[in-house]
């Protein structure tokens, strides 16, 4: 058996972690990325310009980078405003970043542009037709969105939110160098006070290797949903 | 030379942060990582080529592990690999005592093995979908030229292959270079390793941050526009007819 001279509770732990964050980003960056689609499919030109900067920033910057940019200088940022908040109007209010909402809101703001060009292809991928005839049945905007637009998209955005799924749970192994105790760091502190390096990292690597299995499975199963009225057409 | 640093420095007066010393700190991490990245992608793709076309062969005992090296590889955080070579390493009973420490004392060399890895994993994956969507009809006229399998490979496969999988290497080499700034975790100073320093030493987040961010930015779309420029040369024959 494999001695894990005792650290097998907090390396569970240490994947509950990993599983949440990358949850919680996915949903933070499908909403972004539906909402920069929009921006960037709107005749407005200032949020299709605010949505082009956006994607392409993102984009052309590391990962790590702008976690490190906004981890250390999320918290800056918001000291100083709730320090003008308190100099102003004598609100006294104290809001502190910890290590897992930084990963959040960094994981999915990354994201957020990945799944932006993800499902702009998606949507422009809908026949009007559809839109059209939803229209003709009297169906008001947000409900052509819910019950037409949306799932035809998806089938569509499905192969590309998979993919981008995937690379979304190696990056939230980024979140140990900031210090939040996900499965990595766990990991890496057992292999130096163990230095058996090889136990942990590749026990590491096998968890991530499960987790994607069971997504692809999932992501079969949702493909097949969506697919509803098109399996015969392949 | 001179009156380039005097502009430089009275450019600079007055600013606390970017003096010469950390604007030098910042110009050798970008050394290091240009190094990093170019020798990483370089020997990486040296070794995709063989398992590309090892990846695609009749025999299982070729196939199989090369599949499994690349689903592997492909399959885990870059810093798991990283974290794994590197005190894998370092904790070889007896490794401090012989000549190959010299080398590996320095956190480069393992970065680089798990870069170069992890690299030519996805760059295998890369080339084997262009290998595989070669048009069945060259395929059948190199054999009618009674071509052997080898010869077909490097005369008509693989030039073919290795223009369609331009635009995915493209984006690859930009990943890499992303990826890169892991390197920083190991302690290499690189161009994130850079900017930690500065952070660290001035406590100005933005500051230190946004400048490597646009040093990044600005690598990113000079490898962005020499892919563009080598996909105009190189698939001319592909773009659709215009007029």
């Amino acid at each position: 058996m494999i001695d894990l001279h005792g650290y097998g509770p907090r390396l569970l732990e240490g994947a509950l972690v990993t599983i949440e964050l990358a949850v919680l980003s996915l949903i933070l960056a499908i909403f972004l990325g539906l909402l920069t689609a929009s921006a960037k499919m709107s005749r407005s030109w200032l949020l299709h310009r605010v949505g082009t900067l956006y994607t392409t920033i993102i984009r052309g910057v590391p990962d790590l980078v702008l976690m490190m940019l906004l981890f250390f200088g999320g918290q800056i940022g918001i000291n100083m405003i709730t320090d003008w908040l308190y100099d102003q109007f004598n609100i006294d209010i104290f809001i502190n970043i910890n290590e897992f909402v930084a990963g959040v809101f960094t994981i999915g703001l990354i994201f957020g542009a990945y799944m932006g060009e993800t499902f702009r292809g998606a949507f422009l991928a809908v026949d009007s037709g559809q839109i059209e005839a939803g229209r003709a049945y009297g169906m008001t905007q947000s409900l052509v969105f819910r019950r037409i637009r949306f799932p035809l998209m998806m089938r569509h955005a499905l192969p590309g939110l998979s993919n981008n799924w995937m690379v979304l749970l190696k990056t939230t192994a980024l979140v140990s160098v900031i210090g939040l105790s996900d499965m990595v760091r766990v990991a890496a502190e057992a292999s130096k006070a163990t230095r058996e390096p090889f136990t942990f990292m590749i026990i590491v690597g096998i968890v991530y290797l499960l987790i994607a299995s069971v997504s692809e499975w999932g992501f079969a199963r949702l493909q097949k949903h969506y697919d509803t009225g098109h399996a015969e057409a392949n | 030379m001179d009156a380039l640093m005097n502009g430089l420095e009275q450019l600079l007066a007055g600013n606390s942060i970017f003096t010469l010393q950390t604007l030098g700190y910042y110009g050798e991490g970008l050394v290091t990582t240009v190094q990093l990245v170019f020798l990483s992608l370089l020997i990486g793709l040296v070794l995709a080529i063989p398992l590309s076309i090892g990846r695609g062969a009749k025999r299982a005992w070729i196939r199989l592990p090369i599949f499994f090296f690349c689903y592997v590889f492909r399959g885990t955080p870059l810093l798991v690999q990283l974290y794994l070579i590197y005190y894998g390493v370092v904790f070889v009973d007896g490794i401090q005592d012989t000549w190959l420490w010299l080398i590996l004392e320095k956190p480069f060399v393992p970065a680089l093995v798990a870069f170069t890895l992890n690299t030519a994993a996805y760059t295998t994956e890369i080339f084997r979908g262009a290998i595989k969507s070669t048009p069945k009809g060259e395929i059948e006229a190199a054999r009618a030229y009674g071509m052997s399998q080898r010869l077909m490979m490097r005369r008509i496969v693989m030039p073919s292959a290795f223009r369609r999988a331009l635009p995915a290497y493209g984006n690859e080499v930009i990943f890499m270079l992303h990826a890169s700034a892991i390197a920083s975790v190991v302690t290499i100073m690189d161009l994130t390793g850079a900017a930690r320093f500065v952070y660290a030493r001035f406590y100005a987040p933005f500051d230190a941050f946004f400048f490597a961010a646009a040093i990044y930015l600005c690598l990113t779309f000079a490898i962005l526009y020499f892919f563009r420029y080598l996909e105009k040369k190189l698939l001319a024959h592909l773009k659709p007819a215009t007029g």
